[in-house]
């Protein structure tokens, strides 16, 4: 490499580009202008090491690792706040869902964290049948980090178990099987095939 | 009274013995009272919510609530879609406006689809029940049938985000929807006026995984509920409703308050002030009892 292109490649900031490309909302990222109305209005905002304005900052200045292995959009309750806020009018919570996805789809996001964990066992439990079966994700959520743990977990919420089982509103014969899809044989080819379009699209393998 | 026909989408948590059963429950008398028939949507599936995006992708998601769209448009032709779920409406609502804005989202939402031997042509309009009664039904309309009005109970209207953000309700705004304590007056009772937390976020799905943090949000918005005299909060929404209710014990526990607020649906609130009776309100579905709210219903 010349000595010329090595001080451009110095400067060469390709990340814009992946994330316009490959995260949901990407290309609006080049239209915020670091008003910081999103940071002030997020209800978790002070957990955020990264607020959206700085994400957005960082993705342009090419922070590729920081902004993927960040814990930040993890944070995101979905209360699109920030959202009806931004006067640029950026989906700016769909963006923050979308640097999470692909940061977990590339294996960058941080390992067990709480909700990305949450989000895959969700995910897992509503695919299985088409339906969510509140009971068994409840406890999958209790395990996760091993069986003592999900023990004491357990005891720990007990109280908030039976409450709901008095008022009828957590069943215990969930874990026999409980509600779902008639077709969830369909259903699961229909997933599989939407991840295999999307892959193609994006120049995954598959 | 000739009935308004809906396809209706009730969503996860309010299936038979799950969080919302109560919530399911009430909707029964107050549809009805207002010649609202629901008609559920054979094999509905759920919509993905909105920590869905973590492992599932753009397509897939949309592909979820494209199959709940399709079936619509399929077996209950000509009609608007309803949830009664905010997350349910929030995701259907933004499939079905993705797809019409997107001739390539659209091939491959509906490629996806023929392997359940489905065809989305995007007629479908998504709506949540609220707009079904605040602009089908109308104020005047739900006034109608009170037999009972919640005389002296003061409330806190609590909308919560997705029923508000980021569509809403036509006309209102963002920081301060009116449609709810406009709910509340109409069956009689007050509306806590002032209370400043009405569309605060519970932590929605994060008081799974965040809890200490979920649970602030919560004790705000119970505190500032008794700050401003409300006997109840109330919400249309089945996230809110369950975080704000059930996790008051654990805030207790850990932080030695004394919070005891019960957390209603306007659902229950209808179906009381229609003259339905403790059971038809789902009022025996709460761990927080709202006392007053059943009192009146046994009577």
């Amino acid at each position: 490499m010349s000595e010329n292109r090595q001080a451009i490649a110095h400067y060469r900031n390709n990340f814009l580009k992946e994330v316009e490309v490959h995260v949901e909302d990407g290309e609006w990222v080049k239209m915020c202008m670091q008003c910081g109305v999103c940071a002030g209005s997020c209800p978790l905002g002070n957990a955020w090491q990264h607020t959206p304005q700085k994400l957005f900052m960082m993705i342009r200045a090419g922070k590729r690792e920081e902004v993927l292995s960040s814990d930040s959009m993890w944070m995101c309750t979905s209360c699109y706040n920030c959202i009806v806020r931004c006067p640029r009018k950026l989906p700016i919570t769909h963006i923050m869902h979308g640097l999470a996805h692909y940061a977990h789809r590339l294996g960058m996001a941080p390992k067990g964290q709480p909700t990305r964990e949450v989000a895959r066992l969700f995910w897992n439990n509503l695919a299985k049948t088409g339906r969510v079966n509140e009971l068994k994700f409840s406890l999958a959520m209790y395990f996760k980090d091993g069986f003592i743990q999900g023990i004491k977990n357990l005891l720990a919420m007990q109280g908030i178990g039976i409450g709901l089982m008095k008022a009828k509103r957590l069943n215990p014969m969930e874990l026999l099987g409980g509600h779902k899809c008639k077709d969830k044989d369909g259903i699961h080819k229909m997933i599989a095939k939407a991840r295999e379009i999307e892959e193609r699209k994006q120049g995954y393998a598959s | 009274m000739t009935k308004k026909n809906y396809a209706f989408y009730p969503g996860c948590s309010s299936q038979k013995g799950a969080s919302a059963s109560n919530f399911a429950a009430s909707i029964e008398v107050m549809c009805g009272k207002l010649g609202i028939q629901l008609n559920e949507i054979p094999d509905w599936n759920c919509c993905g919510a909105s920590i869905g995006y973590g492992e599932g992708g753009l397509l897939p998601r949309l592909v979820l609530n494209a199959r709940n769209l399709a079936l619509a448009e399929q077996h209950l032709p000509g009609q608007d879609m309803v949830s009664g779920c905010p997350a349910c409406w929030l995701s259907t609502r933004e499939t079905a406006e993705k797809l019409r804005e997107s001739a390539d989202l659209m091939a491959g939402a509906n490629e996806a689809l023929k392997e359940a031997e489905l065809d989305f042509k995007g007629t479908v309009k998504a709506r949540h029940i609220v707009e079904v009664l605040v602009e089908d039904v109308g104020f005047e309309g739900m006034k109608a049938p009170v037999v009972k009005p919640l005389q002296g109970m003061k409330i806190a209207g609590y909308v919560g985000c997705q029923t508000n953000r980021p569509f809403g309700i036509a006309g209102e705004s963002f920081e301060n929807p009116q449609y709810l304590d406009r709910m509340i007056a109409t069956v009689g009772a007050e509306p806590a006026s002032g209370y400043e937390q009405k569309v605060t976020c519970c932590g929605g799905a994060l008081a799974f995984s965040e809890p200490d943090k979920s649970q602030k949000q919560i004790r705000d918005i119970v505190e500032s509920a008794y700050d401003h005299g409300a006997e109840m909060i109330v919400t249309p929404c089945q996230l809110c409703q369950a975080n704000v209710e059930i996790y008051q014990s654990e805030i207790n526990k850990k932080q030695g308050t004394k919070l005891a607020m019960p957390v209603v649906y306007y659902s229950q609130l209808m179906t009381v002030a229609y003259g339905g009776s403790l059971k038809e309100a789902g009022l025996d579905g709460h761990v927080i009892q709202p006392k007053k709210l059943q009192d009146i219903a046994r009577k």
